[in-house]
């Protein structure tokens, strides 16, 4: 039985952490980027009199001749393509809906599917066209900002510590236990509800901490990060991981470990 | 309460892990998330303390005034509680919607200190049946992820220890008319004894098993809590059931045990905690809202 209790500490601007002496150029809604006219107008920028406006909250990227604002905080903007988990929150009630998809999904399942279109208001339409996405089982789901959900070419990923995960790049990351064998008939509609096994929580508990850990440290999330955090927490109980100090020094040597691996 | 819609699978594991005592970000079932308080936040109240317990953030104020005292209490002060709970908490606290709620809330706080040993009151009065103190306790729910009842008792405790009552004098002048004068040094305040506030424990049924400081997704799983509240010497001073389930005798006694056992340890470290803080002394650096 713990019960811990501290005072809180300030938060230290990350570049001091990590030494960088060139400052990222953050800026606002309104604020100018340059007054070349020489530059392409990328994501997040619009032209106004003569010079480049920000239209996001985030940091300037520049590619050769291209400029774009990367927002550091976005809701979900849908590509095609993109994998998304997403909860069922309500239904079509109509006859034909209810006599079909009834046994199968009901309002607060969780499913993963890809996007098929985007519509101009921002509406996507979703399939799960595959017998890989489909309605999810057991398992935990953390919610991250999209920002953090690095592109990839598949976002489905078996770690090798025994759980598996699917990171969504609406930022719903689905942890669960990895299947003995691949199912390739039933599509995930019959739930498994067998009790999972004690080794297999402890890992996709460490995993939860480990992505809250990333998240809050605003470090992307891709499989290697999430491998490397995992590593970097064995030393460490579980429930400990989400403590400040433990959690800033995990992330810390993730960091270290990716840096390395890059250089 | 807000509430967050899990599927039924999500609900299995979370059930099954309770039962492993491995929940799901590793705590076991007495574990608490890391509890950060903070006092004096807030520089035109009496006293202040803000709370985070995990992602539930709660803000309490106490103010001091000058008061009538009860009729049946002539000798004692009195605590008034308000709470508030924000629309910006959740949603579902829109317009009235978190009005049932902050006053489910603030008669639990009026339940848990209906006693005569919680705070002593009559050091609240300054003269009997004319002048007493009235401190209004207001609790600001800022964000909700689940066991809003811990916390706020929590913060209610570390307001009340920041709570600093300017000394008073009555004077009787020869006509019997009685002035109240106020001392001149702005520090001369009296503090009130926390040592018998009680702090609540929230223990939810989830399945066989009951879990201290239930997140939002287990609180979804749990069909009926008990709250109980505990003071710093193991007395219970008020117990109530809430969610539509059941409860079992034999699990309600093992509860209350088990509220007791974890009420002592949580007493003992916000005690350790408030001190700590303040013998840091005037010149501590403030983290407040924007740190």
């Amino acid at each position: 039985m713990a019960v811990e209790m501290r005072l809180p500490v300030a938060r230290k601007p990350l570049s001091e952490t990590l030494g960088r002496e060139s400052k990222k150029h953050l800026v606002v809604p309104g604020d100018t980027i340059t007054t070349d006219t020489g530059f392409m107008r990328g994501h997040g920028t619009y032209m106004g009199e003569e010079k480049l406006i920000a239209s996001v909250a985030g940091s300037v990227e520049r590619v050769n001749k291209l400029i774009c604002v990367k927002a550091l905080k976005t809701r979900y903007n849908g590509e095609v393509g993109d994998i998304v988990v997403g909860r069922i929150t309500e239904r079509r009630r109509s006859a034909e809906d209810e006599l079909a998809m009834r046994g199968f999904l009901q309002e607060g399942d969780l499913i993963s599917a890809e996007v098929q279109a985007v519509f101009s208001d921002g509406a996507i339409s979703l399939h799960t066209r595959s017998l890989k996405y489909g309605k999810l089982g057991q398992g935990v789901l953390v919610q991250v900002s999209p920002s953090l959900v690095k592109r990839q070419k598949t976002h489905f990923h078996d770690l090798p510590c025994g759980a598996s995960v699917i990171l969504g790049n609406n930022g719903f990351i689905w942890v669960y236990p990895t299947p003995e064998h691949k199912e390739d008939d039933a599509g995930g509609f019959i739930a498994n509800l067998e009790p999972v096994s004690l080794g297999d929580r402890e890992v996709i508990s460490r995993l939860r901490n480990c992505i809250v850990s990333l998240a809050t440290q605003r470090m992307m999330l891709y499989d290697t990060s999430i491998l490397y955090c995992y590593e970097a927490s064995l030393q460490h109980q579980i429930k400990d991981i989400l403590k400040p100090e433990i959690m800033e020094e995990i992330v810390m040597e993730t960091r270290q470990r990716l840096l390395e691996q890059e250089g | 309460m807000a509430s967050v819609a899990l599927s039924e699978a999500e609900k299995v594991y979370i059930v099954h892990g309770v039962q492993e005592d491995l929940r799901v970000d590793g705590r076991g079932c007495e574990d608490y998330r890391c509890v950060q308080v903070e006092t004096d936040v807030v520089s035109n109240t009496s006293g202040s303390a803000r709370v985070r317990l995990g992602h539930t953030d709660i803000l309490v104020g106490v103010k001091a005034e000058m008061g009538t005292p009860k009729l049946e209490k002539p000798n004692e002060g009195y605590l008034e509680f308000f709470v508030d709970c924000s629309a910006s908490a959740t949603p579902e606290f829109e317009g009235r919607g978190g009005d049932d709620l902050g006053t489910e809330i603030a008669n639990t706080l009026y339940r848990i200190f209906n006693n005569k040993s919680s705070i002593d009151l009559k050091s609240l009065c300054i003269s009997p049946r004319e002048h007493c103190w009235a401190l209004y306790v207001d609790v600001l729910l800022l964000e909700c992820g689940g066991n809003l009842f811990d916390a706020i008792s929590i913060a209610v405790k570390a307001a009340l220890f920041n709570t600093r009552i300017p000394r008073v004098r009555v004077l009787e002048d020869e006509e019997g008319l009685k002035d109240i004068e106020l001392s001149d040094d702005p520090y001369d305040c009296i503090q009130l004894s926390v040592e018998n506030v009680p702090c609540i424990v929230t223990l939810c049924k989830i399945g066989y098993r009951h879990v201290v400081d239930a997140t939002l997704q287990e609180e979804a799983c749990s069909l009926a809590s008990l709250l109980v509240s505990v003071t710093s010497k193991g007395v219970v001073t008020c117990v109530r059931k809430v969610g539509k389930g059941s409860l079992d005798p034999e699990s309600i006694f093992e509860m209350l045990e088990t509220g007791k056992r974890v009420g002592k340890v949580l007493h003992t470290s916000l005690q350790s905690i408030l001190h700590k803080e303040e013998s840091l002394g005037p010149k501590r650096q403030k983290v407040g809202f924007l740190g």
